[in-house]
């Protein structure tokens, strides 16, 4: 079953999605966005470390986008207003990888793949890395869901609960980081941040717990990757892109669902 | 030890900034203590380091082993993508049975509003909540942050003597932060008047006759102090008594919905 590079492709699509829904939830709920892009353009400043030093190319982009979001979130504690730096992060990430890429000798790769992704070139490992990838980031939200939940509604109440937020953030941050590393296979570090964002802000409307939101995101990614990928076939379109446009159809047709349903009293 | 919170010589930073120093108190269990001071005097400082969000940059804090605090933040942006209802909020960090959060919610005069959306509550009924909140730990220590910011003067008076109320049948200690002068001085034991350091402290009518007091805030509370004792007694002579809170929570229904 795995031969078919659809069936392949379908799998990683779920597994991205799956792996974004609940950290996607947090990106939303924290005005995070800015961020997820910060560290997804720094993959491939990974990507290029990885191939100028010959070094295994997962465990490089995961490196840098834990460094890359670990230095953004030390900076803004510092006064610096978190916007200007979020933009010149994210951008000079991935200008420098796309330049440091250019100046490697030897290689003559086509950068492309790593910024809009390569879903139909999925391998099995390609799909072992993904789910590996979501299962760990379940798991690690799963496990500190309360806490996270706590210290996104206040991180004060937070330590008055005996919790340290700063721990929290540094759970985001490294699930952010894998979810980037799982990602840029199958919809490129230009529409990681899409994957976070509008699954989340899709299942919004249609909700009122946060569990209920992450799930919703969760079902919202499965469809439009599932959905998107049939696009792309039958339309001969790149499916990555494919993929984000439908998630935002369905965004819009909750918007109008939630506009609907919200005439309804409380 | 017999207090529940100690803090000696404690200084704060903000940003490399110091805003509060020389700080000496301990809370003793049971009392209620007003933390009063002018915008900018290090009072929600000194709070935040109570409960352990801001690490002393100077002193020792020592809280009792195992102590249970119950906090009531000054406020609570919610941003308006996380939906969250009031039970929900209630079982954040730990669940709670649903007969227990509605004893809570009950206690802090915020009954039927389970299944509302946080974000949809009025200023007065975010507040209570919030306190239902803080009550669900059983609290050895009660810790309020302006919370009665946004409210009229009578929904103030009402929350106070809430507070009053759960003092007297729970048994906490209850510190609270104010700048409300008139309503809040009246119903503490203890008053710490604070501007960067602890300019005077002492029970109210004491240190609202102190002249450091004075001069941070003038000498025209005592009038109000009156009045609020007035108000007081009267609410409890009343045989409407009953009547006459659900006027208050009525009233600080009103405060319109939160941004």
């Amino acid at each position: 079953m795995l031969d078919d590079f659809l069936v392949r492709a379908a799998l990683a699509g779920l597994g991205v999605a799956l792996a974004s829904a609940p950290l996607g939830v947090f990106v939303v709920w924290r005005r995070m966005s800015y961020f997820g892009e910060a560290t997804a353009h720094a993959a491939v400043l990974g990507v290029a470390l990885a191939l100028g030093f010959s070094l295994p190319m997962m465990p490089a982009i995961l490196v840098t986008a834990l460094v890359m979001a670990r230095t953004v979130s030390a900076l803004s504690g510092r006064g610096h207003a978190m916007d200007t730096l979020l933009g010149v992060a994210a951008h000079t990430a991935l200008a420098a990888g796309l330049v440091a890429v250019a100046l490697l000798p030897e290689v003559r790769l086509d950068p492309m793949g790593y910024l809009f992704g390569d879903i139909l070139a999925v391998t099995r490992t390609d799909l072992a890395t993904i789910w590996a990838g979501a299962a760990l980031v379940l798991a690690l939200v799963c496990w500190r869901w309360q806490a996270l939940l706590t210290a996104t509604l206040s991180p004060d109440l937070a330590y008055a609960s005996g919790l340290d937020p700063r721990r929290e953030d540094l759970v985001l941050t490294l699930a952010l980081a894998v979810v980037v590393a799982v990602a840029i296979k199958v919809v490129g570090v230009l529409l990681i941040g899409a994957m976070l964002v509008i699954p989340a802000a899709a299942a919004r409307p249609l909700v009122r717990t946060p569990e209920a939101m992450a799930i919703g995101a969760g079902l919202v990614g499965a469809l439009a990757a599932i959905g998107g990928l049939g696009g792309a076939f039958v339309l001969d379109t790149p499916a990555g892109p494919t993929i984000v446009c439908t998630s935002a159809v369905i965004f819009a047709l909750t918007l109008a669902l939630g506009q609907v349903l919200s005439r309804r009293p409380d | 030890m017999t207090q529940l919170i100690e803090a000696r010589d404690l200084a704060l930073s903000l940003d490399g900034r110091e805003v509060l120093r020389d700080v000496s108190l301990s809370i003793q269990p049971g009392e209620i203590v007003t933390i009063v001071g002018p915008n900018g005097s290090g009072k929600s400082s000194l709070l935040r380091a109570l409960i352990g969000a801001i690490r002393p940059s100077r002193g020792t804090l020592t809280r009792k082993p195992g102590l249970k605090i119950g906090y009531v933040p000054q406020k609570l942006a919610i941003d308006p993508t996380l939906p969250i209802t009031v039970e929900r909020f209630l079982s954040l960090p730990r669940p709670v049975p649903r007969e227990v959060a509605r004893a809570a919610l009950d206690r802090a005069g915020a009954e039927g509003l389970a299944g509302r959306q946080m974000t949809r509550l009025s200023g007065g009924q975010f507040q209570r909540v919030l306190l239902a909140r803080a009550l669900l730990v059983d609290p050895d220590i009660l810790m309020l942050d302006e919370a009665t910011q946004g409210l009229d003067q009578p929904g103030a008076a009402a929350f106070y003597r809430r507070i009053e109320d759960i003092r007297r049948t729970m048994g906490c200690a209850i510190v609270m932060v104010s700048h409300d002068l008139h309503v809040v001085m009246a119903a503490s034991d203890r008053v710490l008047c604070v501007n960067g350091h602890i300019c005077c402290e002492g029970a109210p009518e004491l240190v609202a006759s102190r002249p450091e007091y004075q001069a941070l805030f003038g000498t025209g509370t005592q009038g109000a102090l009156a009045l609020y004792r007035h108000e007081h007694s009267h609410s409890h002579d009343h045989s409407h008594d009953h009547g006459h809170d659900h006027a208050h929570a009525s009233q600080d229904d009103q405060t319109g919905p939160r941004p």
